[in-house]
């Protein structure tokens, strides 16, 4: 399981995002700079949202997919745009930001949308659960992983 | 829609040896008008089916053998509630139950959960609204009584 990232890294994260695209520091892995799928969503999410937090987590490597896959994400949203909307109304949101990502390479999307007041509350990234290896030997995830790679 | 065309697609399900007229095209033409046929009885029979039980959960694998880490947390989750006994479907064994649940849904991933015919989410969703307590409440409109409530109950 990766470690989570304490609440000071993700204070600076945000304070030099002004300065650089925010990109989620992950240590114990090199960064990879073609990561086309995970770029596309954090622009998609930072244009239609203006969130004032924003994470994209490419867990492909937590599933049963060839290694430097983009074909399973968590997404924080922080935004104003969310007051008052249920849950399913701003999952509905963001699935239709990336309408297109969902409807060829990506295969998994866990999102937490939430305000800015709420994230205040509770500033934690969820974790996914454990891979149960269905992805392995799954045709429509194999078509997928196709598509990402253009 | 063609009438020739449902009452050929209801005579294939059936198993019923149908003679097609062919034109040039026949044999796709046939099987395109089949699967549009079969698509949007697809849509009319989830839509009965989400009715049908008061949860209702589209899965990967199943509630004894979940496939998928976020299929497994929904099964999780309605255990930890007491609700063993729901309506699950199993995605992986039909690919069109797969893509058309999504269209029907207007939802792009699995696993889906659906209380007496509402859908209510995905795994996130379910999760959050274990965590914040509305899910206890939204058994309670189920008429489900969930198991939380006892286990607090016992140990006060």
């Amino acid at each position: 399981m990766l470690p989570r990232v304490p609440r000071s890294a993700r204070h600076v994260a945000v304070c030099l995002s002004a300065a650089r695209p925010l990109a989620h520091f992950r240590p114990h892995m090199d960064p990879d700079p073609n990561r086309p799928v995970e770029t596309t969503i954090r622009t998609k999410l930072t244009d239609t949202f203006k969130p004032d937090h924003l994470e994209v987590h490419n867990e492909s490597h937590m599933h049963a997919v060839p290694p430097g896959s983009e074909s399973h994400f968590r997404v924080l949203v922080v935004s104003s745009q969310f007051a008052g909307l249920p849950l399913i109304q701003r999952h509905r949101l963001v699935n239709e930001a990336l309408k297109e990502e969902l409807s060829s390479c990506v295969h998994a999307l866990a999102i937490q949308a939430k305000t800015p007041e709420q994230w205040g509350t509770d500033p934690t990234l969820a974790k996914s659960p454990a891979c149960m290896g269905g992805s392995k030997g799954d045709q429509s995830v194999e078509e997928k992983l196709k598509a990402g790679r253009g | 829609m063609n009438s020739l065309i449902r009452s050929t697609a209801r005579c294939l399900r059936s198993g019923a040896t149908v003679c097609l007229l062919r034109p040039a095209d026949g044999p796709a033409r046939a099987a395109s008008a089949r699967f549009l046929c079969e698509a949007a009885d697809l849509q009319k029979d989830l839509g009965e089916l989400v009715k049908k039980d008061k949860v209702v959960v589209f899965m990967k694998g199943t509630p004894a053998q979940p496939m998928c880490g976020f299929s497994n947390a929904v099964v999780q989750i309605l255990r930890m509630h007491g609700v063993d006994r729901y309506a699950s479907y199993n995605v992986l064994e039909d690919q069109e139950l797969r893509e058309g649940v999504k269209v029907f849904s207007n939802w792009p991933t699995i696993p889906q959960v659906y209380f007496n015919g509402e859908f209510v989410g995905g795994c996130d969703i379910l999760l959050q609204m274990h965590q914040n307590g509305d899910l206890v409440e939204e058994l309670k409109k189920l008429d489900i009584r969930s198991a939380l409530l006892d286990a607090e109950k016992e140990s006060k």
